[in-house]
């Protein structure tokens, strides 16, 4: 079967330092796939692999069976990718720089299609403007934009809403699903857990250069039977008794983790016999947020 | 189809969009040079070959912007990419190392060019100029580029900062242009310094350039031409190993 992307015991280290660990991934033709992890876990260094922009210590890559330092010419065609910095080439419009990601790739007569992608991207107003009188989030469609001149079957997003305001990664979204909808396969990396949940069909979560978990987003939260309870108390301290059932603390904002409902009924008598006052309380399922925490927690 | 000719263009038009400083500020530079050393020198310096000394001096210093400017368009345009980031722009596409070094260099070689005419064009309005064999100057002026467009995409390569290229241009380049025999022939210097000077590359390149103007020179051209096509041969194949192998641009 030929993979979207395939890796294969992939690794990378920098000196003493393993960016990668063996990695083996398959990404199906077709999905939407999320790559999780905190930071320096090696999501970029992963995606930059497969791009050609960093070379493997050791181990496999391929772009829709291509291999991407053996084969890299048809392995770059077959694939785009939106980089999480924000860069562009401050010499040029948009028009322009679109044209030369366009000949780049060897597609010189590309200009229906330029607009094409301009137009969805609501990038046609600003097509002759200089890349440096652009806003941030203006400068991130036209990454998005160049990514798709070639129209690759494949696209990587790296943090591709990073920075970037809540209409904007609205309007990013709905291009990026309508993408997946019209067949391309989808790879992306994101701090907002809830657009990972909301967008993709499988989740890896790596940790310090490791796969730790990867499956359907939908085994993965089944995962984590129970409920969640999400409080602001009038203090930064728990009852010592209740430490274990504690996800995440943020100051006054505490996430713990309920098996069942009637634990939330000691979880409340605990807090009344402690005195703690209760200033807003949240219960629900989990979401991936938990699950998150959880893995990174296990590993 | 390849990625090569985009690459290209997009680096000539990189440098003529800011023309005023890419080209007409080296040209003001070196009509200076001109006008000041050919004031303060006229009669005293000697030229070979019964010229004038400012007939010695225009090509000498129309050679040495094309050399200069060939440099700084490569190494500027590379450095400005990696520090700024948008060289990922370049690495993703299918260009394979040949085609990115081609693309550079020859970007060099057409901001040199563009460069050593308006040179020309401006030191014609107070030098008579007649080349004898204008062939050798052109061949001269496409090696002589080829081979500083190559050692500024080296320069640019190698810098992970501004300041390394500057330093590369300031302490390497600047001398060993200076130092070729730009405002004075080599034959007049002491028999050390005329041995020194035997042994910067540069010096080949603006002596066989000049043959091209008087006819007379201070080596055989056509061993100046050899060493100065060994010496791109040489940095082509540096840059190529280390494009090829990724080195500090594929991490």
């Amino acid at each position: 079967m030929t993979y979207a992307i395939e890796t294969v015991n992939l690794e990378k280290r920098y000196g003493a330092l393993a960016a990668l660990s063996g990695v083996s991934l398959a990404v199906r033709e077709g999905e939407c796939f999320g790559l999780l992890g905190p930071n320096g876990a090696g999501k970029t260094t992963f995606i930059s692999i497969v791009a050609g922009l960093v070379r493997a210590s050791a181990g496999e890559a391929r772009v829709l069976g291509a291999d991407v330092v053996r084969e890299y010419r048809r392995a770059r065609r077959l694939l785009g990718v939106v980089p999480q910095e924000l860069v562009f080439d401050p010499f040029f419009t948009v028009r322009e720089t679109l044209r030369f990601q366009s000949g780049y790739y060897g597609l010189r007569a590309n200009d229906d299609w330029i607009e094409e992608v301009m137009h969805h991207l609501d990038l046609a107003d600003k097509a002759d403007a200089n890349m440096r009188t652009l806003s941030g989030g203006m400068k991130r469609r036209v990454l998005v934009a160049q990514a798709l001149v070639h129209k690759p079957p494949v696209i990587v997003l790296d943090e591709p809403t990073a920075g970037v305001d809540v209409e904007l990664r609205q309007g990013l979204w709905r291009f990026v699903r309508r993408l997946n909808r019209d067949g391309h396969t989808i790879v992306l990396t994101t701090h907002y857990l809830e657009e990972a949940e909301e967008m993709c069909d499988r989740i890896a979560m790596l940790k310090a250069g490791r796969i730790v978990a990867l499956d359907s987003t939908k085994n993965l939260l089944a995962t984590f039977s129970g409920f969640v309870l999400k409080l602001r108390l009038d203090r930064e301290r728990l009852p010592a008794e209740l430490g274990a059932a504690v996800l995440a603390q943020e100051g006054t904002r505490f996430t713990l983790r309920l098996r069942d409902l009637p634990e939330l009924e000691g979880v409340l008598h605990r807090l009344r016999e402690a005195g703690v006052g209760i200033a807003e309380f949240e219960l629900r399922p989990p979401d991936l947020e938990e699950v998150f925490l959880r893995v990174m927690e296990r590993h | 189809m390849s990625g090569f000719p985009t690459l290209f263009w997009k680096e000539v038009l990189r440098f003529w969009k800011v023309m005023f400083q890419t080209v007409a500020a080296p040209v003001l530079s070196a009509l200076l040079f001109l006008v000041v050393f050919a004031q303060a020198l006229e009669g005293r310096a000697g030229a070979p070959g019964g010229a004038t000394y400012g007939e010695f001096l225009a090509p000498g210093l129309v050679m040495m912007s094309v050399l200069q400017n060939a440099f700084a368009n490569s190494s500027s345009s590379l450095i400005q990419s990696k520090i700024t980031g948008n060289i990922v722009f370049v690495l993703l596409p299918p260009i394979s190392h040949v085609e990115f070094y081609c693309a550079y260099v020859l970007a060099a070689v057409v901001r040199g060019l563009v460069v050593g005419a308006g040179v020309l064009a401006a030191t014609a309005l107070f030098v008579d100029l007649r080349p004898v064999a204008p062939l050798w100057s052109l061949a001269f002026a496409l090696v002589g580029a080829a081979a500083l467009g190559a050692l500024g995409l080296l320069a640019g390569i190698l810098a992970d900062k501004f300041d390394q290229v500057a330093a590369f241009q300031n302490f390497i380049v600047l001398p060993l242009t200076f130092l070729a025999g730009v405002f004075y022939s080599v034959r007049t210097l002491p028999g050390f310094w005329q041995a020194a000077s035997h042994l910067n590359p540069f010096f080949y390149m603006v002596d066989g350039f000049r043959y091209g103007f008087l006819g007379v020179s201070d080596f055989p051209p056509l061993a100046s031409f050899a060493i100065a096509a060994v010496s791109l041969g040489a940095l082509t194949a540096l840059a190529l190993a280390l494009l090829s192998s990724g080195y500090k641009l594929r991490g």
